[in-house]
């Protein structure tokens, strides 16, 4: 079981990883946009771009993505509940389960991508 | 209302927006990944759909407010940027994300 100071420190870890994660998804979104919208020039130039990604460095970069967006998630639920609910028991191993079920998603996506 | 109070507000009301269209993204995202994607099999999914560009509309504009407000706290508290600049500055940044957010939108469903 943590003590305190152990479980302080897991809550600055996630506040440090909601922060990190929301920067760079922050300046991924301009990007992801910008490839969404070449679909206005054609569905070949959208083609064009989804064949390039179709490379394993670019599906490891998805995959941080999608295991980013997930973090930001859970660490974002875990400040709203802490803000707002009173359920100060409920929260005791909501840090360790938020990394598990972010990894999980992370690993979905990229079994999905493989398979 | 004072200028931090309502951004705290706005951070957070967009905070409950964006956490179930986040989670049914991602839901959507491991989906459609499988086999790969293709140009076709998105706009065919999306194009003329007015739930797609009203969930994805909405999406955009939520994540136009929320991610300025967490960058201005993050450049305020971390580099020390503060004044008139980092608000100008961010706001621009809304304001790109929501013209290319919505530009994304009108492309992929043709609404």
């Amino acid at each position: 079981m943590l003590g305190p100071r152990s479980q302080h420190h897991k809550g600055r870890y996630a506040a440090l990883a909601h922060r990190l994660s929301g920067v760079l998804l922050a300046v991924f979104l301009p990007f992801h946009f910008l490839t969404l919208g070449l679909a206005i020039e054609g569905a070949a130039r959208l083609d064009g771009f989804l064949a390039w990604s179709d490379q394993p460095l670019v599906k490891i970069a998805e995959w941080g993505l999608v295991t980013l967006l997930s973090v930001h998630l859970l660490a974002g639920l875990r400040v709203l509940a802490l803000e707002f609910l009173p359920w100060r028991s409920a929260r005791k191993g909501w840090i360790t389960a938020g990394g598990v079920i972010a990894a999980a998603t992370g690993l979905a996506f990229l079994a999905s991508a493989l398979a | 209302m004072p200028v931090p109070a309502a951004l705290f507000l706005a951070q957070r009301a967009s905070a409950l927006v964006l956490a179930p269209l986040v989670l049914i993204h991602l839901g959507l995202a491991i989906y459609a990944i499988h086999g790969g994607l293709s140009a076709a099999e998105i706009l065919a999914r999306t194009q003329g759909s007015l739930g797609w560009s009203l969930f994805y509309g909405l999406f955009v504009v939520a994540a136009a407010v929320h991610a300025p407000i967490g960058l201005r706290n993050v450049l305020r508290e971390w580099l020390g940027w503060k004044g008139v600049g980092v608000n100008l500055a961010l706001a621009a940044f809304g304001v790109l994300l929501l013209v290319l957010g919505i530009r994304a939108v009108s492309a992929v469903t043709g609404i």
